[in-house]
């Protein structure tokens, strides 16, 4: 596919983002522009938390799109951002996925870079002495603070470090929008975060995907037994599917059912067992949280690299990473915060086992992405619908809707322009 | 150091275990661990940063029934063929245990795992360690405790078995 035929390529229609071509998930071409359109341009992209640098010169490696960035404290303790790409021989310098430094220096060339990026030392930049005179060296012209690492620009909201190749980018509040930050600040309002540790995946599906899974309220009382079956999202939750004025970020939000299902809700379900009992019940020891408010569970997706996740008492960030068109490393980053007492710090932990890779409720959302790719793959001239709850972009209070999949689609089809 | 007739126990425990979950046999593997287990997978990141994150946690011999009827009943997963290799024990510590019931052995061992998946090649799946404690219950060697640590960078999407 030419870039510029893409939009007859794909060959989407009018204003519809209920028919999805599936050369979307598998077109190179189309992948290119969404790194370029969504990931490095315009867009705000999850870095990490700032819980894992706490202290001046404490760093971490990881990704905006498949560019490598390093995010690190300063001795201010400001936190910065830059690619991870020296400016001499564009060498992907840092290798350690963390640690404490005072400078970066690129290992082919000895180039150093402080922690704001800014190149400090050229060996040999005045050239050599031989023979009385100097040689060699970089022409005088050249100057180091016009050869720095590339910066990205920083925001920080609740212990969330966000970031940007796009120096103009909106602000991070106007860029979730103000009703997508409520619920943003209802997790994030400044207690202080602690790590848990992390859980690392690679789902062989196209990245958006993963977006669509946390946009879908429909498969998760039908595909995940101990969602249905304990009522943490299931068809009788009262919930609420909203997204931001650009439709490109959503909240789910759900209020777990205490109540018997209903026969009508659940008849035919097969993955609602019924007389399902827990051998060991402290699995889903629940104990409500007064900043949770009326919900019990919001998953948000904030477009186009993070997911933030509480389901109960479990807490994590996942990080999109995208991996070529067809794959992405799935990064969990799950915490606690720092005031919670040991049985809280013990429940967030073995709430756990519902997600990640081995996930009760996450191990099958990565099989059944696995094999929708393989479905487009073969056959990328074909359209899937998304259809549950019409056609439109409306917020919607229903599991048996896909408003949320079309929203985005309807953003994703303005900045891509197909 | 142990003798002979220890590790030859300790190897048999170990083939069991590879038996146990190579034949999806899970209710063989959670006989395989005492009264009170502690089995563990979690990524080396997280090992080494005592972080205390785990994949997968079962702190009970209640939720180790509870994961094998949720690989067999309530997961959605691709159908495949889990192919366990354990080397060989290198024995840390033997011990009086703490509950005053026979030794407590300490030990180490290297995994690799191959996952088949059907019209697919094999694969290597994940490679680590285990960091074991087994213990005698009613003359037979258990798991008191089973670490399994991951080297591997990310998971090929799921792990629905034990490893």
């Amino acid at each position: 596919m030419k870039q510029d035929g893409l939009k007859e390529a794909i060959g989407w229609e009018g204003g519809d983002c209920a028919t999805i071509p599936l050369s979307i998930y598998t077109d190179r071409e189309v992948y290119e522009r969404e790194l370029e359109r969504l990931f490095y341009n315009g867009h705000w992209c999850y870095l990490g938390l700032e819980a894992e640098i706490p202290n001046p010169g404490d760093f971490k490696r990881t990704v905006i799109g498949e560019r490598s960035v390093i995010v690190v404290r300063d001795k201010s303790g400001a936190i910065n951002g830059f690619e991870n790409l020296c400016a001499h021989r564009k060498m992907k310098f840092c290798r350690a996925r963390d640690g404490n430094v005072g400078e970066f220096v690129c290992p082919y060339h000895q180039w150093i870079y402080d922690l704001q990026g800014n190149l400090r030392g050229v060996p040999y930049q005045r050239g050599l002495r031989q023979d009385g005179k100097l040689s060699g060296g970089m022409p005088s012209d050249f100057k180091r603070e016009e050869n720095g690492l590339r910066k990205l620009k920083i925001a920080t909201r609740g212990g969330v470090i966000f970031g940007s190749f796009d120096q103009d980018v909106e602000s991070f509040e106007d860029y979730l929008g103000e009703e997508v930050l409520r619920y943003f600040d209802r997790i994030f309002d400044g207690r202080k975060l602690v790590i848990l540790g992390y859980n690392k995946q690679r789902i062989p599906s196209n990245w958006k995907l993963m977006m669509e899974n946390i946009k879908d309220p429909y498969h998760a009382g039908l595909l995940h037994t101990w969602f249905v079956t304990f009522g943490l999202w299931r068809a009788d939750s009262k919930m609420r599917l909203l997204m931001d004025p650009t439709k490109r970020h959503a909240v789910m939000a759900g209020t777990r059912s205490v109540q018997q299902a209903q026969a009508e809700l659940v008849s035919g379900v097969t993955s609602f067992k019924a007389d399902m009992a827990l051998n060991d019940p402290s699995q889903i020891d629940i104990v409500h949280e007064e900043w949770w408010g009326e919900y019990t569970a919001t998953m948000m997706t904030l477009f186009p690299s993070v997911i933030i996740q509480q389901q109960v008492n479990s807490l994590s960030t996942r990080h999109i990473q995208p991996s070529g068109p067809n794959a992405f490393d799935f990064v969990w980053t799950h915490f606690r915060f720092e005031d919670d007492d040991e049985e809280m710090h013990a429940r967030r932990l073995k709430q756990a086992n519902l997600f990640g890779p081995s996930g009760y409720v996450s191990a099958d959302d990565g099989e059944v992405l696995e094999f929708s790719q393989e479905g487009f793959s073969a056959n990328p001239s074909d359209r899937m619908i998304a259809l549950m709850g019409g056609r439109g972009t409306e917020e919607a209070n229903v599991i048996a809707s896909e408003n949320l999949i079309r929203g985005m689609y309807k953003y994703w089809r303005e900045v891509m322009e197909v | 150091m142990p003798d002979n007739f220890e590790l030859n126990r300790i190897a048999q425990l170990y083939a069991s275990y590879e038996r146990a979950i190579n034949q999806r046999e899970f209710e063989s593997w959670v006989d395989i661990f005492s009264s009170e287990p502690y089995y563990r997978i979690t990524a080396r990141e997280n090992f080494e940063k005592n972080l205390p994150l785990s994949t997968l946690v079962l702190s009970s011999k209640g939720m180790m029934k509870d994961r094998a009827y949720g690989i067999t009943q309530t997961i959605f997963h691709d159908p495949y063929h889990q192919r366990n290799i354990t080397g060989l024990p290198f024995v840390s510590s033997v011990e009086d245990s703490a509950s005053g019931k026979g030794r407590l052995v300490q030990c180490e061992a290297n995994f690799s795992v191959f996952r088949t998946k059907l019209d697919k090649l094999s694969e290597v799946f994940c490679v680590g360690r285990y960091f074991d404690e087994i213990v005698e219950e009613d003359g037979a060697l258990k798991f008191a405790k089973r670490v399994c640590v991951i080297d591997s960078e990310m998971i090929p999407n799921a792990i629905i078995y034990p490893i």
